[in-house]
């Protein structure tokens, strides 16, 4: 059970920003920070870590006190059972996969983990090389694991698939949801991609300008209406083209792009780069079998 | 070559390792916390480091000589109840390159250490880490190349140094004549010669140092 109630004043680019936050997470939810760059979304998984202070408020961690702005609790990072995954992994380039995985193992800890891990996430021909030597995705993998060695409470993961293409970024999100699955981690998203929210978590809370706006599971925040027996796809429309009476849009699904018919009034408001769901009804789709297992 | 041309080259180099080994345990610390800091004091802290490369040597050496001297209070007290007697001796001569060499130390690592991504120490303590375990195991296996250039040219620099130590130490054969002031009194007796077997010498050493320091860094950073 994870409690989180603070407040800070930043200062951004467009002047200050008040960021205010309640959340209660049960243990082993998924849940996504989401919302425009510069909503405070990355501040406050740092605000969890230690790394930034709150002004004010209480962070209290199953039951232990983290911070406490009243009776001036605050404890240390390294002090924070946490796992975190930033953005540019933060892999040490002086050390070894290996070598990256056990600096992570504490005191008495037992090394037998670290195979453990290897073993799960599949990193074994990897072990011997450096970080300059892996690829984006294989880098994003090492630093998740090295997240792991700890056995965190928490897991914090800072837009952690935002700099890989859209196969990787799919690949690495099933293993996310794997190893969620697998170690039952409460687990912080920060994202500011609706399929991957999707995807990976039961609940989101929706950031703006520092306060949350919204909060419920990604198909509350993300559908306005819900309609069953249909397929639904999220995607970014890159054409608009007129073949009167009606249009054809071109938009961006996952890695496909498709073009759909459009008619003058569901073609309204949208421009290059609106994003859009797009709801098929599913009583006479097409199937075929692509794979002989 | 005479007897006192070798003591004075190994004085030379003598003093120029005992500085610079001194300078890497003053040199780390002070980068490392210049490199962290939030302090107000960070621009004077940083203003002092740095003053020796804009002020003439001679200054340096002259408050040093003056500081020192057995004729004013501080320096009565440091010979007559510590026993240190620090103008015209070795240990002189220590204390004012280190003073002098102090940029050349803190500069390189400084600049190494802000020039690391701050996840790394971040990521570090994530993973429960102390500070200490952090700069050790994760801050400076990372900055070598600034570690080897801060050594290196804290070494030439203390060799090829002339003003403070002629102040200070004055040019005492095997104590605190060095091969820079060496040259300086041959070339005024016109020892032409014997001035241009050490130029000659320390020449070649610089030279090859700095070679050395150059094809270190290029092997260090195709690495990366």
């Amino acid at each position: 059970m994870i409690e989180v109630s603070i407040k800070k004043e930043l200062l951004s680019v467009d002047g200050k920003l008040k960021l205010s936050i309640d959340m209660n997470l049960e243990d082993g939810e998924f849940v996504a920070l989401f919302g425009e760059s510069g909503a405070g979304k990355t501040t406050i998984l740092r605000m969890i870590a230690g790394l930034e202070v709150p002004d004010s408020g209480r962070i209290v961690v199953n039951e232990e006190v983290w911070f406490d702005s009243q009776k001036k609790i605050n404890l240390i990072p390294s002090k924070r059972k946490i796992g975190f995954v930033f953005q540019d992994y933060a892999l040490f380039p002086n050390m070894t996969v290996k070598e990256n995985l056990t600096f992570a193992l504490q005191k008495g800890d037992d090394p037998e983990i670290i195979d453990e891990l290897i073993e799960t996430v599949g990193l074994k021909e990897l072990i011997n090389r450096y970080p300059s030597q892996l690829s984006g995705g294989q880098q994003q993998r090492v630093a998740m694991t090295r997240a792991l060695v700890r056995r965190p409470n928490i897991l914090l993961l800072d837009e952690p698939l935002s700099a890989l293409d859209h196969t990787m970024r799919h690949k690495l999100q099933d293993e996310l949801a794997k190893i969620h699955k697998q170690f039952n981690l409460t687990t912080i998203l920060v994202s500011h991609d609706p399929s991957e929210i999707f995807r990976l978590c039961n609940r989101v809370y929706q950031l703006e300008s520092g306060v949350v706006k919204k909060e419920g599971s990604p198909s509350e925040i993300f559908v306005k209406e819900k309609i069953s027996g249909s397929f639904k796809f999220v995607g970014e429309v890159l054409a608009i083209e007129s073949c009167k009476p009606v249009y054809l849009l071109t938009v961006a699904v996952g890695t496909q792009i498709v073009k759909i018919m459009a008619t003058e009034s569901e073609r309204e408001g949208l421009h290059i780069g609106s994003r859009i769901q797009i709801v098929s009804k599913a009583f006479h789709p097409m199937i075929f079998k692509i794979d002989s297992n | 070559m005479s007897e006192n041309f070798w003591l004075t080259m190994v004085l030379t180099f003598k003093l120029a390792v005992v500085t610079t080994v001194i300078l890497l345990f003053i040199g780390i610390p002070l980068a490392y916390f210049l490199s962290t800091t939030k302090s107000r004091f960070k621009p004077i802290i940083e203003t002092i480091v740095s003053m020796p490369l804009v002020l003439p040597p001679t200054v340096l050496g002259f408050y040093l000589l003056v500081a020192f001297s057995p004729e004013n209070a501080f320096g009565r007290f440091m010979q007559e109840t510590l026993g240190f007697r620090l103008t015209f001796t070795f240990e002189g001569l220590v204390l004012g390159s280190v003073l002098f060499s102090l940029p050349f130390m803190v500069h390189p690592i400084q600049s190494g250490l802000q020039n690391l991504p701050k996840t790394l120490t971040e990521a570090a303590q994530m993973l429960g880490k102390s500070k200490l375990t952090i700069l050790f195991k994760v801050l400076l296996p990372n900055i070598k190349p600034s570690l080897l250039t801060g050594t290196v040219i804290t070494f030439a620099h203390t060799v090829g140094e002339f003003g403070v130590v002629l102040m200070i130490g004055g040019n005492i054969p095997g104590v605190t004549r060095v091969a820079s002031i060496a040259i300086y009194d041959e070339v005024e007796a016109l020892n032409y010669d014997i001035a241009n077997q050490y130029a000659l010498i320390l020449f070649a050493i610089t030279f090859t140092i700095l070679l050395i320091v150059y094809l270190v860094n290029r092997k260090f950073l195709q690495k990366m």
